[in-house]
């Protein structure tokens, strides 16, 4: 660990890409834990409680917030993945570029220029990527957003010298843990617990409410098959496509699934 | 030391503060003075164009809380409810009395979150002389504390309702996807009690921060609701006469563009206006429960206030308001036969405002008879302002006087702009100082 510098503890730096902030609100969020935190680590670069150091500052953990969509990001992630000995995504924007990459396969330019009477004023990508697409990455972790929990167990085993346990299970595993009734199978709710990721504690369908992805894709899933029988709760295919679509849309078995479902290819499957 | 060249007021200046810090999101500010004069100074916001009103189009009612959500990590439950509101709206449906309780909660959460995080870890150490709220805590340890603590209360009622305090789960248009148990709201109404004095001593120590005094002439505007301090109902009015429902603001108000900023100015009848905490003081003061004046009569502060540093102390009482109001909603609090309304889809075009923490924030909605979205506006408090924000710097630092170091100036433009409290994910990603004196 510690290779960066003579500092007694680990530096964290975390940087914010574009997103809402609100991964970066799991650290602000901690409350007092916060304070027991920066006993354990120095936190060299976090912008919103006021701590800024250089770009080319040595780390020893990166937390990355937020998609690539400017040239300039290109380039500051670039010397942030230089000077960092792990690098970490934080939520979806990191991790697959987020819910703005749903213009990754839009007219962008014709997007512009209806919110914008001045889009010239505007300098920014056609895309916005994951930060993977830029640089690698060491550590994925999903959410729309993180948790707390999640930030101090990945920031704990790597100050115990062991990769950050990663679970990619299904919400459904959690939700029949939690002892719910399946609100799908029960109220014939469109529920994407089957193909999404868990870590939210199966939260939606707890709460009654089908889940949306946040977390993203689980393990061996079978999107087209489960398209389909999400059409047979009564769904359109752009209905299927719109539940894809959602906060983790460029995750790639995500992306496949919304343009099977966009067009008529489902039909052979 | 300076020396007395360093405080020419007619010298040439150039400052440049690569990132502002302790704000929600990020940006820059220019400042360009010449010959002792303040010649242009504005906040630069470049926003990394997300585009979210496009994203919404073609979504369907049920997935427009979601989406709207992501706008803002830090004040979700605006966008949410403000969309939701719009929405119900056009599809003609009443607000039921459970639900507007329960919806005043879920806001007071919101609330006392993001005002607690604010007040605490933004404006405080400016005030008290620390870089960052982790090093005053070595000095102010209980302080620190009572303000997470209050922080953390405000995640908890967030959590009751919305599952959780990012990106809240349990709203939905009609109401909420559940009704908190009885013995959730025993546990929450506990804490509020518990939570009492922290919040009053917390409002005593932020009115006591060493603020600056700041008069300013600006014009008020919050909304204005009958019976109770306005938070999602009512109409939008000024302390100069303006006073419309939700639906009439597109006819008052425009948006512009300007080169220096990805974020969108807005203007009332062409001039700037004032939103947020302080604003809604000098309108509604009178419709706070007894105790909350009470507290603020204790304390010496007076509203209306022209001081815009009072916009600590207005937020701090809102904080206690929260606490307060959330008991005296959550000790009646009754069980529903469900926790939504039922509602048919049409089209249509609605609008509606609610105040976020940091002000009043503007949504319109038009739908097909699906209840698909046709097309989308939101217009965040930030970027209504930000024209005022701007006009705030210049005639602060005309009144402070250039004859002052750079640093001096430099911090002044900081707690300035920190007093507004800008949400700039909302609108922004880049916020840097860059100050030129010819």
């Amino acid at each position: 660990m510690n290779t960066a510098t003579q500092s007694p503890k680990p530096r964290v730096a975390i940087h914010k890409f574009a997103s809402c902030s609100g991964c970066q609100l799991a650290f602000v969020n901690m409350g007092t834990d916060l304070i027991e935190l920066t006993k354990l680590v120095d936190i060299v670069h976090m912008v919103e409680v006021g701590h800024v150091a250089p770009e080319d500052e040595q780390v020893d953990i990166a937390f990355i917030e937020g998609s690539i969509t400017t040239p300039h990001d290109v380039e500051r992630l670039k010397k942030i993945r230089a000077n960092s000995h792990y690098l970490l995504t934080m939520g979806a924007c990191a991790t697959s570029g987020g819910i703005q990459a749903l213009r990754n396969n839009a007219d962008t330019a014709e997007w512009m220029r209806s919110v914008y009477a001045k889009p010239e004023y505007i300098e920014s990508l056609s895309t916005s990527a994951a930060i993977a697409n830029h640089v690698k990455v060491d550590f994925e972790l999903w959410g729309c957003p993180v948790s707390v929990r999640q930030m101090l167990a990945a920031i704990r085993s790597l100050l115990f010298g062991v990769p950050p346990v990663i679970s990619r299970e299904k919400v459904c595993q959690e939700c029949k843990r939690r002892g719910n009734n399946c609100i799908m199978i029960t109220q014939g709710s469109p529920c994407m617990g089957p193909v999404t990721r868990t870590g939210c504690g199966a939260l939606c369908p707890t709460f009654g409410a089908p889940c949306y992805t946040c977390y993203g894709p689980a393990e061996s899933i079978n999107a087209a098959s489960f398209g389909v029988r999400l059409m047979g709760l009564g769904l359109s295919a752009e209905q299927v496509a719109r539940k894809f679509a959602s906060v983790n849309n460029a995750a790639p078995a995500f992306s496949e699934a919304t343009q099977l479902f966009s067009g008529s290819a489902w039909m052979e499957e | 030391m300076t020396s007395a060249a360093d405080r020419d007021p007619n010298r040439e200046i150039r400052i440049d503060v690569p990132l502002l810090t302790r704000v929600e999101g990020e940006g820059a500010l220019e400042f360009t003075a010449r010959n002792g004069k303040v010649e242009s100074l504005f906040l630069k916001i470049f926003e990394p164009p997300r585009l979210f009103e496009k994203f919404l189009e073609g979504k369907d009612f049920s997935e427009v809380p979601h989406v709207a959500a992501r706008v803002c990590g830090v004040c979700p439950i605006a966008y949410q409810m403000t969309s939701i509101r719009a929405m119900e709206h056009v599809f003609g449906m009443v607000e039921d009395p459970w639900v507007h309780a329960m919806r005043r909660i879920v806001y007071y959460g919101e609330w006392l979150q993001s005002h607690a995080l604010h007040i605490n870890l933004f404006a405080a150490p400016d005030f008290l002389g620390f870089t960052d709220a982790i090093e005053m805590a070595r000095r102010h340890g209980d302080d620190v504390k009572r303000g997470m603590h209050l922080q953390a209360l405000g995640n908890d009622l967030l959590r009751m309702l919305g599952g959780r305090s990012v990106h809240p789960i349990g709203l939905r248009v009609g109401g909420f996807h559940r009704a908190p148990t009885k013995h959730e709201v025993a546990d929450l109404v506990d804490k509020l009690l518990a939570a009492r004095d922290t919040a009053r001593e917390f409002v005593a120590w932020a009115a006591g921060l060493p603020c600056p005094v700041d008069e300013q002439d600006f014009v008020s505007i919050a909304i204005q609701h009958p019976h109770e301090y306005a938070i999602n109902e009512g109409r939008l009015v000024s302390d100069r006469g303006l006073n419309i429902a939700f639906a009439e603001y597109p006819e008052r108000f425009r948006e512009h563009q300007v080169a220096h900023s990805t974020a969108h100015y807005s203007m009332l009848d062409g001039s700037s206006y004032f939103l947020g905490p302080l604003a809604r003081m000098n309108l509604n003061f009178s419709q706070l429960p007894e105790e909350v004046q009470d507290l603020s009569h204790e304390l010496g502060l007076k509203f209306p206030s022209r001081d815009m540093f009072q916009n600590i102390a207005a937020r701090a009482l809102e904080c206690y308001l929260a606490v307060v109001d959330s008991l005296n909603i959550l000790q009646a609090y009754r069980l529903p036969s469900r926790p939504w309304t039922e509602f048919t889809p049409r089209a249509g075009v609605g609008h509606h405002c609610t105040e976020a923490p940091r002000g009043m924030i503007y949504h319109r909605f038009e739908l097909n008879e699906r209840g698909e979205v046709l097309s989308a506006a939101m217009i965040p408090p930030t970027s209504q302002n930000q024209a005022r924000l701007e006009q705030n710097l210049n005639s602060a630092m005309e009144h402070f006087g250039l004859d002052h170091s750079d640093e001096e100036l430099c911090e002044l433009c900081e707690k300035v702009i920190r007093n507004y409290d800008p949400c700039l994910s909302c609108s922004t990603h880049f916020l840097k100082l860059t100050v030129h004196r010819e």
